[in-house]
């Protein structure tokens, strides 16, 4: 446990922090003292003026204390103006600034060198000697990849079935880090009925909507279907053709997106809504999870699934791989298209 | 194909330093979208298809996307000046 420290807000770095914050401006302070003083003068005032005959001289000598009060502190307010635009210019200011300007250069250029120098020590591109093209795994991968795991796209082998464990680890990844956004983003939603500010804010960000915009509209129509059936596509050829389950979910997330933007909250809540989102992810993760956890008791080692892996080439093919891809499709279009539901109105 | 590669690539490091140096957030999400979008075309010419596929949904698509909710969260886009506009327009 930290001690909170008595003096804190007089300790010398707190002073440079305000220093360099600009809070610490002494025309603010005094401007404040002259009010007080305006004031405690008027209260003295009031009391002298009890007497019917000196009313009147006191009145006039009020007046023009007044008066001369409110001269005084427009002088003091212009001054005060005067030094706050001239604040960035005096000189503890400026060095700082220099210094800072300094520093910066310096560990930019610093940082361009070591990294120029890395790049240099870089073996050439596509020469035979580097570590990539000299590594026994990676020449097994190539080689055998295709028969071991009936993949023709050897990417998706590598990733869904001798490397499975890491890509169970990224799609765990994508889920918590929506959960952690729905835990800082969500807006709670009263039981007793009552409106907060948090909501009417929400509100008032969503007011227009949807902006039944022609255009976006009949673009997104045409657009959307099209949109996720190639996201399907390359979901399901993600073992034949280039792509897979997190490149074919982006494409699916992208054009959830796209409908949201167009049609509003109210047609997407009717086939997407927070149960939709936790059911699919759970299902996949658990899917995942169960079909390749047994990578974390027996290390990187293959367990045969049991599913004949059929003709390289064709769809159903290739054992667990297409399943998976399709785990992996649907939990990444689900993170992504709630990551843009809870950033814009807080919640799914 | 080595001078449109040399175009592209001149492309992404103008792209790269305008996203730093423009004074405007929205115009910054913008350059940054049409980054993302000659990476993607880079990535085809390096041979790596399913990076293209992704570079294009999720750095073009979605980053942006999430950033102009951001941009508006913070009122950095100024709504009620284009209302305004519009008003007059009208």
């Amino acid at each position: 446990m930290s001690k909170i420290r008595e003096d804190y807000e007089n300790t010398r770095w707190r002073r440079f922090e305000r220093f360099v914050n600009g809070e610490e401006m002494p025309e603010e302070k005094r401007l404040e003292l002259t009010q007080a003083k305006e004031g405690d003068k008027e209260e003295q005032l009031a009391e002298i003026t009890t007497t019917q005959s000196l009313r009147r001289k006191r009145k006039e000598e009020r007046e023009s204390f007044r008066r001369y009060w409110r001269e005084q502190q427009e002088k003091e307010i212009k001054e005060a103006l005067k030094q706050r635009a001239d604040w960035p210019n005096t000189g503890g200011v400026r060095v700082f600034r220099c210094v800072y300007r300094f520093v910066a250069l310096l560990i930019c250029a610093a940082i361009i060198i070591v990294l120029l120098e890395t790049v240099a020590e870089l073996p050439r591109f596509g020469s035979a000697g580097t570590p990539a093209n000299s590594n026994e795994v990676a020449e097994r991968y190539i080689e055998r990849g295709q028969e071991e795991t009936g993949a023709v796209n050897i990417v998706t082998g590598m990733i869904l079935d001798y490397r499975a464990f890491d890509t169970l680890g990224e799609s765990h990844v994508l889920f918590i880090a929506a959960c952690t956004v729905l835990i800082l983003l969500r807006i709670d939603h009263g039981k007793d009925g009552k409106t907060t500010s948090a909501q009417l804010a929400e509100e008032d960000d969503r007011k227009f909507e949807p902006k039944n915009d022609r255009i976006l509209q009949k673009v997104a129509f045409f657009l959307v279907p099209c949109i996720i059936l190639f996201g399907i596509y390359v979901i399901l050829n993600g073992h034949i053709s280039p792509g897979g389950g997190f490149s074919g979910g982006a494409i699916i997330g992208a054009g959830l997106i796209l409908y949201l933007n167009a049609f509003g909250f109210k047609k997407t809540e009717r086939f997407f809504t927070y149960k939709t989102f936790s059911t699919i992810s759970l299902c996949a993760l658990l899917f995942y999870s169960v079909a390749k956890c047994y990578s974390f008791f027996c290390g990187a080692n293959h367990l045969s699934s049991g599913i004949p892996l059929g003709t390289a080439g064709d769809i159903i093919s290739s054992g667990l791989i297409l399943p998976l891809n399709i785990c992996v499709g649907c939990v990444v279009a689900c993170t992504m298209y709630a990551f843009y539901a809870i950033f814009r109105k807080g919640g799914i | 194909m080595l001078i449109f590669k040399a175009i592209l690539l001149t492309l992404l490091i103008v792209c790269a330093i305008s996203t730093s140096i423009s004074k405007n957030l929205l115009t910054s999400v913008v350059i940054f979208m049409s980054y993302s979008l000659v990476m993607s075309i880079l990535w085809i010419l390096l041979e790596s298809p399913d990076l293209a596929i992704t570079e294009a949904a999720v750095g073009a698509g979605v980053t942006s996307v999430l950033f102009f909710v951001t941009l508006k969260k913070i009122r950095a886009i100024d709504q009620r000046k284009d209302e305004k506009k519009d008003e007059i327009e009208e």
